[in-house]
C-alpha cells in the first residue's frame, strides 16, 4: 500500500484533500489521524483572509457548491497555532497555500521550506471562488487556466524549496493536459486534480442565487465521471504522479481512480459527512487488492 | 423523534446538535443539524418536516437505524453560581423550542427560577407548552394573530412579563427562533443590561468545523456556528 510522491512516502494512497479536514484538530477525537496516507491542510495566504459573504455552502443534487473564499488566519498564524499540533501527528502533512500573485507564492514556500515537519507543498492555484483578484491572468482566470501562469508560478516555488511540490489543476480548462504539462515542466513533483467544478444554483423562491459569491465550487460524487476522465487523461501524458480527486466517497471510487492512472487520492466531500472516511477507504483499497490477489498497489491497472 | 443513542445523551450539553445521515444513498448527500430536544438516557430531535431530509426521517419506522454523529457545538452556558439571585427567562419564537426544553428541565434541576415565554404565530405552532410546564411553574404564550394566549409578537410579551416581574433579580435570557426575534430580543436584553444568550440556526455542511460554511460574523472576527456556536453571546454578534 506504500505510496511515493516526489521525496515522500505515504503509507496509503488516501489524502484528506484540503479545505475538508481542517488543520487535522478538529477531527482530533473523531478519527484515527494515523489511518490516513497524508492529509492536506486547509489553503493558507500570507495574510489572513475573511473570505466569502454567507451563504457559504448549498447542496446541489448529487453533490454540493461552496463558496469559502479561502478564509484563513494568514501564515504567520498557521506556523504559530497550527504547525506545533500537526507536527506531532506522525501523518505526512501537505501544506496547501496560494496566493494573489507570484511572490506571495514564493515568500509563503520559503517561509514553510524552513519546516521540517511539513512533507510537501500544495499549490492551490484553482480556487474557483477568488476569481479575479489581483492576478494578471487574462480575463481575470485562475492560475490554472493559463499554463504560461502556471509555469512561473511553479517555477517561482521550486526556487526557494526543496521539499515535494504538488500543483493542484483546475478542471476548467479546455485543456488540462496543456496545464499539467507547465507544471511538470516547472519542476512539479505531482499534480493533483481535480478542484471543484465551477457552478451556481438559484433560488426560485427568493429568485436569488443560492450562494452569496454568486457562484462557487461545485464538489461531491457528481463530478466523479468528469473528474476520472481527466485524471486518465492526464496520467497518460506527463510522467510525474497524479493525484486523483473527485467525488471519491468510498473505495470503489478510490480504485476507479488508481485504475485510471492515479497513484494515489484525496478526499474531500465524503469528510464533510464521515469523518472516519479517509482510514475506511484506505482498509477497503487494501481489501480490495488482497481480493484480487494484487500483491502491490503500483500493480494495479486497466487490463 | 427518540434515537436511541446512550453515548451522546450521557455528555449532551443543552444547546449541543447532532449531525444526522437522513439517508443511506447520496441523497441528500449531507448531513442535517437538529438540536438535542430532550435527554433522558436516550435522545430526543422536534423537527419540522420541511426538505428532503426531514421527509426521508418522518417517513422512518421504529428500529431504524440512523446514522448520528454528536453532540455537536458548545451549548447555553447555565448561570454562574457567582450570581446572588440569577434568574433565566427562555424565550422560543417557533420551532426555537426544539433546543430549549432540555434547557429549561436542566435548570429546573439546579433550582434556578425560571420563566419561559413561548411565541408562534398561531395556536396550533406553539410547541413543547406541556413539557416547559413539567418543568417550569411560569410558562407564557403568546401568538402573533392573538388566537392563543397574549396577541402580538413574543417580544412584546417579553416587555410585558419584565413589567411585572421582580427586578432584584440577576437575569440570563436564553433565546431560540426567527432571527428578527433573537435580534429584537437582544436589543431589550441590551438595554436592561441583561446577559443574552443565543442560539443560531445556520445551513451546515460539516457540522465539526472544517468546511467554514456557517460562518457567523461577530466582534471579534468569523465565527463558526457549529463549532464556536451554536449558542452565542449576543453582545459578541454583528447581525
Amino acid at each position: 500500500m506504500n505510496v511515493k510522491i516526489g521525496k515522500i512516502k505515504l503509507k496509503n494512497p488516501v489524502m484528506a484533500a484540503s479545505g475538508t479536514f481542517g488543520y487535522a484538530r478538529e477531527f482530533e477525537k473523531l478519527v484515527n489521524l494515523k489511518h490516513i496516507g497524508a492529509i492536506v491542510t486547509k489553503t493558507i495566504t500570507l495574510n489572513p483572509r475573511a473570505g466569502n459573504p454567507m451563504p457559504r455552502i448549498c447542496e446541489t443534487a448529487g453533490g454540493m457548491l461552496n463558496a469559502i473564499g479561502l478564509q484563513n488566519e494568514g501564515v504567520d498564524n498557521f506556523i504559530k497555532e497550527k504547525m506545533p499540533y500537526l507536527s506531532k501527528i506522525g501523518t505526512p502533512i501537505i501544506v496547501s497555500i496560494s496566493g494573489n500573485n507570484i511572490d506571495e507564492f514564493f515568500i509563503l514556500a520559503r517561509r514553510l521550506d524552513k519546516i521540517k515537519s511539513i512533507s510537501a507543498l500544495e499549490l492551490n492555484i484553482s480556487c474557483p471562488n477568488i476569481r479575479g483578484e489581483g492576478w494578471s491572468v487574462k480575463g481575470g482566470g485562475l492560475v490554472a487556466q493559463d499554463s504560461k501562469a502556471t509555469y512561473e508560478v511553479v517555477k517561482a516555488v521550486r526556487k526557494v524549496t526543496g521539499k515535494t511540490i504538488i500543483t493542484k489543476l483546475s478542471p476548467n480548462v479546455t485543456d488540462i493536459i496543456e496545464i499539467a504539462k507547465a507544471s511538470e515542466s516547472a519542476g512539479s513533483d505531482a499534480v493533483s486534480l481535480v478542484n471543484t467544478f465551477l457552478g451556481m444554483a438559484i433560488d426560485i423562491n427568493t429568485r436569488k442565487p443560492k450562494l452569496g459569491n454568486i457562484t462557487g465550487g461545485l464538489s461531491g460524487p457528481c463530478i466523479k465521471p468528469i473528474a476520472l476522465r481527466m485524471v486518465y487523461e492526464v496520467s497518460k501524458n506527463i510522467d510525474i504522479p497524479v493525484i486523483g480527486a473527485g467525488g471519491i466517497m468510498n473505495a470503489d471510487d478510490a480504485v476507479e481512480f488508481i485504475l485510471a492512472g492515479a497513484v494515489a487520492v484525496q478526499v474531500g466531500t465524503a469528510n464533510f459527512i464521515e469523518p472516519g472516511v479517509c482510514g475506511k477507504i484506505a482498509k477497503g483499497i487494501e481489501d480490495y487488492l488482497k481480493k484480487h490477489k494484487i500483491d502491490a498497489l503500483q500493480d494495479l491497472s486497466l487490463t | 423523534m427518540t434515537l436511541d443513542a446512550p453515548y451522546i445523551a450521557r455528555i449532551a450539553l443543552p444547546g449541543q446538535f447532532v449531525q444526522i445521515k437522513c439517508s443511506d444513498s447520496l441523497e441528500p448527500l449531507l448531513r442535517r443539524p437538529f438540536s438535542i430536544h430532550r435527554v433522558n438516557g436516550n435522545i430526543e430531535i422536534l423537527y419540522e418536516t420541511v426538505g428532503r431530509g426531514t421527509e426521508i426521517l418522518s417517513n422512518k419506522k421504529e428500529g431504524d437505524k440512523i446514522d448520528v454523529l454528536g453532540p455537536l457545538g458548545n451549548g447555553f452556558r447555565l448561570p454562574r453560581t457567582t450570581k446572588i439571585e440569577p434568574r433565566a427567562i427562555i424565550i422560543a419564537g417557533g420551532v426555537g423550542v426544539a433546543p430549549l426544553v432540555y434547557l429549561a428541565e436542566e435548570l429546573a434541576k439546579k433550582y434556578i427560577k425560571t420563566i419561559v415565554l413561548i411565541g408562534a404565530k398561531t395556536k396550533d405552532l406553539i410547541l413543547c407548552e406541556k413539557d416547559f410546564k413539567k418543568a417550569v411553574p411560569e410558562v407564557y404564550v403568546s401568538t402573533d394573530d392573538g388566537t392563543y394566549g397574549s396577541q402580538g409578537f413574543v417580544s412584546k410579551l417579553f416587555h410585558k412579563i419584565l413589567k411585572t416581574v421582580e427586578s432584584r433579580f440577576d437575569t440570563v435570557v436564553y433565546v431560540c427562533g426567527p432571527r428578527g426575534m433573537l435580534k429584537c430580543i437582544a436589543e431589550i436584553c441590551q438595554e436592561r443590561n441583561f446577559e443574552c444568550q443565543v442560539s443560531l440556526e445556520e445551513k451546515m455542511a460539516c457540522g465539526t468545523g472544517v468546511c467554514l460554511g456557517c460562518v457567523v460574523k461577530t466582534k471579534s472576527g468569523n465565527k463558526l456556528a457549529c463549532k464556536d456556536g451554536p449558542v452565542f453571546d449576543s453582545s459578541e454578534l454583528l447581525w
